[in-house]
């Protein structure tokens, strides 16, 4: 069963998955969230708006990404961009758009819909005194917007945006779809080529796992520590 | 734009000549829908004991309770996929192995499984969070009268834990119609599976996701109905209003 | 019919009973008070097993609570209890949380529970709620169907927790009345409480706590005429103003 386990397999295969895949996988990662978390509070800011037009294609727009697998919008994006790009610059023929900024771009406007819930919630969830608060001051809605209520429910609903976080790291596998190279794209091209999928995959999971389980805790006790404070 | 539209299609023969294209992605629907009841009704059942487990009073069981749910969600569920379906038929003896590799549907078994256990772990939760939101009182309520703790939870918590998480036991089953999705990795002609397969034969790359999409929209929305109607028949009148002296 | 030896139980660090050791006699009216947190709830409860003790021994009709191979279940079934906060099951209707334990516990058959619930809700006067839910009842109706609920095991004694502590005042009566009631046909009750009208009135023996230890056990007339500590005089200055 175990017998032909080679670890010599995984440890020689160590620089190309993590300086290639890994490195893909956090970069991947972290822009994604920056840009989902920009993208994410605008439309929140958007559906809690006054006009009722940027409420419902903020709305619209958010119900519909939510509705849809993440694999199927990662397709999507991936045959409309080039389109778009060729549409938006006038070219003759769709652009090419580099896989990496391909799948930032694809995350960041799938991801941005569920930020843009938890920071909606957030914001929903102070108490109404603190924009009257802020109002009876003499600070216009978009100041107190800006000052009072966004730094609250952003601090409020940082353990759930880290959470959210660690599930867009795990997300970020499905670019295995597209033949990126990924970690577990680099993971599955060594154990094709060398034949050990048993070692490759088995090690793919437990980084993932130590990885998650490590941020996961550290979000718990973040949560902890402000809840103290609070 | 140089893309060529053409809807109609859908109503050309696919690749295997006896179905139309829109008939081969009606077909995928119900592979997708076919995988989320089987590894749902998996979640539901093991999710609920895994849940209860970890709200045992015995450090042992929800020991091993916490262990099942960090190890399934934290590996992302397409390497989950990739282990059940490449690396199980290799840790398990020779002929066992070789016998699950030549099932027939193999994919879809597996994606069944692979799927179940994923969501049973945020199921757990779920039900963890219902039996927690539960008073004290009615667990001493149920033991005071006699009954042993199989009984309490079969009769008092479970009941009432249940219909309190309904709207996330709706959200859970929505994720788990979307995660059918990833099953594509491993060969199962689900809906975006056979979507994708549309858009690499015809090259109506719009078209093909744009049917995919529609599809599961319509899904979700009959979901939505049919979790609506269960959330009404759970109603517990009353329930939230008053606990305390009326 | 009930004997408390010694009971002694802490909460880490912090002890709850200190050495508690009393007994209440078959047909007593026995009523525990005492400021919070002196330990009165935890010590009823104790008596049941819903809270473990540390040391001590409670002795329930000649059977032992902490004993290894006692049947905790079938001993609950016997002793009644009363919740502060009435803890109706509420995805039952009022007859079905009547039901319940009789048929899962004691195994009567359905008929025969139903039969029995309806008999104890037309003594608390509630027959009229029977298809009804917890949550479409009043607090006091609750309690009153808790207390049905309890008398439906047929228990050799009722533990009572605070029963009125979480009524609006104008539905503490129609509980009190069902209490009263039960006393005097002889039911051997031990009751948490404050109402001091109703200890006046069918208590044999009052008992008063403070921090963990019984300070008082006398006679009703003993205790209300002349108590012998300082604790206790205090306290019943402070509550009988009212």
């Amino acid at each position: 069963m175990l017998s032909g386990f080679d670890l010599q397999a995984v440890i020689n295969a160590l620089p190309y998955l993590f300086l290639t895949g890994m490195s893909f996988t956090l970069t991947l990662t972290l822009f994604a969230t920056l840009g989902g978390i920009v993208f994410g509070t605008l439309l929140a800011l958007m559906r809690l708006s006054r006009y009722r037009a940027l409420s419902y294609v903020a709305a619209g727009y958010v119900n519909l990404l939510r509705s849809l697998p993440l694999v199927l919008v990662i397709f999507w994006f991936y045959f409309l961009m080039p389109y778009l790009g060729q549409w938006v610059t006038g070219a003759s023929r769709p652009m090419r758009i580099d896989p990496f900024w391909s799948s930032v771009i694809t995350f960041t406007l799938f991801e941005a819909c569920y930020f843009c819930e938890i920071i909606r919630s957030g914001i929903q969830s102070l108490p109404k005194g603190q924009t009257m608060a802020s109002h009876a001051l003499g600070l216009t809605g978009s100041q107190s917007m800006l000052y009072v209520v966004l730094p609250q429910a952003l601090r409020n609903m940082l353990p759930l945006m880290l959470t959210q976080t660690i599930i867009l790291f795990q997300d970020t596998s499905l670019v295995y779809v597209l033949s990126i190279t990924d970690f577990l794209g680099a993971t599955a091209k060594i154990a094709q080529r060398d034949g050990r999928l048993l070692e490759m995959y088995i090690f793919a999971a437990l980084v993932y796992f130590v990885i998650s389980l490590f941020a996961s805790h550290a979000v718990r006790r973040l949560q902890r520590r402000v809840a103290i404070i609070r | 734009m140089s893309y060529n539209w053409n809807w109609l299609i859908f109503f050309e023969p696919s690749l295997d000549g006896t179905h139309t294209y829109l008939e081969t992605l009606v077909w995928g629907a119900g592979w997708t829908i076919a995988t989320a009841l089987g590894a749902f009704t998996i979640a539901l059942t093991l999710g609920s004991v895994v849940g209860v487990a970890r709200t045992s009073p015995l450090t042992w069981i929800r020991a091993l309770g916490t262990g099942f749910v960090e190890v399934f969600r934290n590996v992302p569920l397409l390497v989950q996929m990739f282990l059940w379906y490449f690396v199980l038929p290799e840790l398990l003896p020779a002929d066992v192995g070789t016998w699950l590799k030549q099932l027939p549907n193999a994919q879809f078994y597996t994606a069944v499984i692979c799927l179940g256990c994923y969501h049973a772990a945020r199921m757990a939760e779920v039900v963890r969070a219902g039996l927690e939101s539960l008073s004290r009182g009615q667990r001493m309520a149920g033991q005071a009268l006699g009954l042993n703790l199989v009984q309490t939870y079969l009769y008092v918590l479970l009941p009432m834990a249940y219909r309190i998480v309904v709207p996330a036991i709706t959200s859970e089953f929505l994720s788990c119609t979307k995660n059918t999705s990833v099953a594509l990795a491993i060969g199962l002609m689900e809906l975006t599976g056979s979507a994708r397969a549309m858009q690499e034969n015809s090259f109506q790359i719009f078209e093909a996701f744009a049917g995919a999409t529609t599809l599961y929209l319509a899904l979700n929305l009959i979901i939505v109905f049919a979790m609506r109607a269960v959330e009404r028949l759970c109603v517990v009148p009353g329930y939230g209003s008053t606990t305390k002296a009326g | 019919m009930i004997t408390i030896s010694d009971v002694c139980k802490s909460y880490g660090q912090f002890q709850v009973l200190s050495h508690c050791t009393t007994s209440v006699a078959k047909g007593e009216v026995v009523v525990v008070c005492g400021p919070s947190g002196s330990g009165k709830s935890t010590l009823i409860k104790t008596v049941n097993g819903l809270e473990p003790i540390d040391s001590g021994d409670i002795v329930i009709d000649g059977v032992s609570v902490s004993a290894k191979d006692t049947n905790l279940s079938m001993l609950r079934s016997r002793v009644g209890m009363v919740f502060q906060h009435f803890e109706l099951f509420p995805h039952l209707s009022i007859i079905q949380n009547l039901m319940l334990a009789q048929v899962k516990v004691l195994k009567r058959s359905k008929p025969d529970a139903r039969k029995k619930g309806m008999a104890l809700l037309e003594r608390v006067g509630l027959t009229a709620h029977a298809q009804k839910f917890p949550g479409q009842l009043s607090g006091g109706q609750q309690q009153r169907v808790a207390i049905a609920r309890a008398l439906a095991m047929d228990p050799v004694a009722m533990l009572f927790d605070e029963p009125t502590s979480a009524l609006d005042p104008e539905m503490i009566n129609e509980v009190l009345d069902v209490m009263v009631q039960l006393a005097r046909e002889g039911m051997t009750m031990m009751v948490v409480t404050h109402e001091m009208g109703f200890a006046r009135k069918v208590a044999n023996r009052v008992i008063f706590m403070d921090r963990g230890e019984i300070v008082e056990d006398a006679d009703k007339d003993a205790f209300f005429g002349q108590p012998r500590s300082e604790r206790a005089q205090q306290f019943l200055s402070k509550i009988l103003v009212h």
